[in-house]
């Protein structure tokens, strides 16, 4: 065995600008043990880790290892100390294979030897259980072949201490539990893990200690044994807050939209949507779960007039006043203006609904600007919203006028679902509304879904974490491939069943 | 058959013009840099390695060949590289927006280069054109034996001097050392992806001087041979150079990005653009629509290959775009 390795990092403080992320941070890491990270949005999480990585250069402070003071200038100097991270978006690139992305910049060799990487890559799977086909290239790959790849990648290069930036929010509940199988493999093997992650029922199976931050401060750290999800909230946010999502027993059913035998085709014309149909009441959270890309964002985008749909579909829907409408062949803005707000958070979370060299209150007025009698826009209405957006939901910005860009991750999400509620919908549908945010403000959203779910509004919420979906949704409908797989009660279900059906098509698909 | 082998001959003269210039693209382009500066580039090639040799061959009673040879591919590369160096403190380290960037150089290299040859033409007086007929001469050397012997292929393969053979072989190498070496990998990695490049250790910023620099010096080459085997040792401000500069750029596309493809690229576009000159009963007008070939050419690949969607034959992804390491 080797030495074993600790590190230690003092009084680190990182600043953007006027943000700063990382506040006389401290921590320390030790081998043989897995150290969960943890924090809200913006509590500087990824800040930390990329600065012990290499990746940003610290303000002040000071990293040690093993007890000496060493200086990380770059990624390279912290592969050189044996740390290695594996970024929430993957560092890999696409067009080379496998092989040819584990030796990307370690200059071994004049010429690249493929052989030898295939052999050492081999010995690296078999030690721990992964599986890694180092010919193929990585736009072939899913994924979780993907993040296997980039853990393999790691080890490749010797690293012993790992960092995980949320490396479950893309995997499935059964490709969870293999990573957490190899990440105890590596741990046995007397390797030090930091993994940061927002789903504390993943940090209380997998981790040893949990380090808390909150804005920017270390809070503390505690043995995993020691507590329990509440006390990790807490400590968290800073007050106690509560870890129930009120499911009220839905109310006033009313028929919102009813969609019938919906197909649609992508460009290629492969089938995305392959004849779905079912009815969303108003008064209900249904929730769609499925993996990834398997229809999830045409079903969404199809009924915001967004697809090219298939004849012979229909979508019928009844806004809070007035007849019955059928919403195939309608505009979107039409559909916008009937009450239909999507709320549409992409993996980049600014692809689409958020301009990011925009400021908020800019962002808000992007749903107003036609809105008004006179040629100049009003502006005024949208920084109220603005401001009473950022202060509902804890956005955490310098100022109303700083490009959204600019915002972290989670709080740029916060902006966008914000103001799709703020429009009063009678259908609301988001997607992966709570993708990265951490649990207060899941939580917050989670309030808020509920909320239009009393006043009669029906929800469609799009979401990958299975527990969520199943304590939050009235009824869950299932995606597989494009077709219903099936729809099951949110209260009764069990996540081994919604599991199953996402990877199998269920009885419902032959209905 | 004699028309057919000058239209070869002269289809390779001019694709080896073409493709310097599109094979120091490609090496830039790889790093994710986008020159759109090359006809700037083959302009100061040009003019540079025409002010060597001509005050080398004003000053020397008995001008040395090699001598010649040497000056001119010097002051070529070197000045090309300087161009090179400017798009790169630009737009790598200022982070400007590289099609304007590019664009400019083309327009400044064009003005530099035109008002430096106005001025020699002035300093070698008489005629008012200037001529380096000694280096014109060694670059149109053709290999001894070889272009006589052979018949018509003789004609086809050796009929020509050593630039044709140092493009070819330059493509080559470029194609082997981009698939083959670490430092090859390496360069792909930063222009598909830089963030990923410098999370695996690479140094990008020095990769994409290196690749821009050595990039635009292979281009210039280009310039130089239009200057001192296709124009026979003269200068003639008519923008020759800068519209030969625009089809390198588009035989790097045309080529997917692949140096190799670029050599019978270059050759098919040379043998396209003269292709008007061989035809008999063009009229003026007509003439200008078969000009139109190597462009439409291209313009067909990029439809096809947009069309087979082969993750093979994409520019780099990060073509054209600045890398800040903490930009959030």
């Amino acid at each position: 065995m080797e030495t074993q390795k600790s590190i230690k990092l003092v009084c680190i403080t990182k600043t953007f600008g006027e943000v700063t992320a990382n506040d006389a941070v401290c921590l320390e890491i030790h081998a043989g043990e897995i150290l969960s990270l943890l924090g809200e949005n913006g509590s500087g999480k990824t800040t930390l880790m990329n600065v012990l990585s290499g990746i940003y250069a610290p303000d002040g402070g000071n990293i040690f290892v093993n007890g000496n003071k060493v200086t990380i200038r770059s990624p390279k100097d912290a592969f050189a100390l044996g740390i290695g991270m594996i970024h929430q978006h993957f560092k890999l690139v696409d067009v080379l294979t496998a092989a040819e992305n584990i030796v990307l910049g370690l200059n071994e060799n004049k010429l690249v030897d493929l052989k030898n990487v295939r052999i050492r890559v081999k010995e690296i799977c078999d030690r721990y259980g992964f599986v890694v086909d180092p010919d193929r290239k990585v736009f072939d790959m899913s994924v979780s072949e993907k993040q296997t790849l980039e853990i393999v990648k790691v080890i490749y290069r010797g690293a012993d201490i790992l960092i995980l930036d949320e490396p479950t929010a893309v995997l499935t509940p059964q490709e969870t539990d293999k990573l957490f199988a190899v990440m105890r493999n590596m741990k046995a093997d007397g390797k030090a893990i930091v993994i940061i992650t927002h789903k504390l029922h993943e940090v209380m199976e997998i981790s040893d200690r949990v380090a808390v931050l909150r804005r920017g401060k270390y809070i503390g750290d505690i043995p995993t044994g020691d507590t329990n999800p509440q006390e990790l909230t807490d400590m968290m946010v800073g007050r106690a807050v509560s870890l129930n999502i009120d499911r009220t027993e839905p109310q006033n059913l009313t028929e919102r939209v009813t969609v019938r035998n919906l197909t649609v085709r992508d460009i290629d014309g492969v089938k995305r949507l392959d004849n779905i149909s079912f009815t969303a009441y108003g008064g209900e959270i249904l929730g769609i779960a499925g993996i990834t890309g398997s229809g999830q964002k045409e079903l969404l985008e199809a009924i915001a007039g967004l697809q090219n749909i298939e004849p012979g579909a229909s979508i019928t829907y009844l806004p809070r006043e007035g007849k019955q409408v059928e919403l195939v062949g309608k505009t979107p803005q039409d559909i916008k203006n009937l009450g239909v707000a999507l709320a549409f958070v992409p993996e980049d979370r600014l692809g689409m609904g958020l301009v990011g060299n925009m400021d908020v209150s800019d962002n808000m007025m992007l749903k107003s600007y036609r809105s008004g009698k006179s040629v100049f826009t009003d502006r005024k209405t949208p920084r109220e919203l603005a401001q009473q957006v950022v202060e509902s939901l804890e956005v955490m910005t310098p100022s109303l006028s700083t490009p959204v860009r600019r915002l972290s991750g989670g709080n740029v999400q916060k902006v966008l679902v914000g103001r799709e509620i703020a429009g009063n919908p009678a259908l609301l549908m988001t997607a992966y509304a709570v993708r990265g945010l951490d649990i207060n403000t899941s939580y917050t959203i989670y309030r808020l879904l509920n909320e239009q779910k009393m006043r009669g509004t029906a929800v469609v919420y799009v979401g990958e974490d299975l527990d969520a979906l199943l304590e939050l949704c009235d009824r869950i409908l299932v995606l597989c491939a494009g077709k219903v797989s099936g729809i099951v009660e949110g209260r009764t279900a069990k996540k081994e069943e919604v599991g199953l059906l996402m990877t199998h098509l269920g009885e419902g698909a032959k209905a | 058959m004699k028309q057919i082998i000058s239209l070869i001959q002269a289809g390779i003269v001019f694709g080896t013009v073409i493709l310097f210039g599109a094979t120091g693209e490609t090496l830039t382009e790889k790093s994710g840099n986008l020159n759109l500066g090359v006809p700037g580039i083959m302009y100061l090639g040009g003019i540079a390695g025409l002010i060597g040799v001509f005050f080398y061959e004003m000053n020397t009673p008995v001008p040395n060949k090699l001598v010649c040879i040497a000056i001119a591919l010097l002051c070529a590369f070197i000045v090309s590289m300087l161009g090179g160096l400017l798009f790169s403190l630009l737009t790598i380290t200022l982070r400007a927006n590289q099609n304007v960037t590019g664009l400019t150089l083309t327009i400044f290299a064009g003005g530099f280069a035109n008002f430096f040859g106005g001025s020699l033409n002035k300093l070698a007086g008489g005629v008012g054109q200037i001529s380096v007929a000694v280096t014109s001469a060694a670059f149109r050397t053709t290999i001894p034996g070889l272009s006589n012997a052979l018949g018509s292929i003789g004609q086809i393969l050796f009929s020509y001097g050593f630039m044709v053979y140092l493009a070819i072989a330059i493509a080559v190498a470029l194609a082997w050392y981009i698939n083959n070496t670490s430092v090859g990998l390496n360069l792909r990695a930063v222009g598909e992806n830089p963030a990923t490049a410098d999370a695996a250790g690479i140094h990008v910023t020095k990769y994409k001087y290196l690749a821009t620099c050595i990039g635009a010096g292979i281009s210039g080459l280009g310039g130089l041979y239009y200057v001192m085997d296709y124009m026979k040792g003269t200068w003639d401000s008519d923008g020759g150079i800068e519209r030969l500069g625009w089809l390198a750029v588009a035989l790097v596309i045309f080529s997917s990005w692949k140096p190799k493809r670029g050599i019978w690229g270059s050759y098919l576009f040379g043998v396209l653009s003269w292709l008007y000159f061989y035809l008999p009963g063009l009229t003026r007008r007509s003439m200008e629509l078969f000009k139109m070939l190597p462009y439409l050419v291209t313009v067909i690949v990029l439809i096809v290959v947009s069309l087979r969607h082969s993750r093979d034959n994409q520019p780099p992804t990060s073509l054209g775009l600045p890398y800040f390491r903490e930009e959030r």
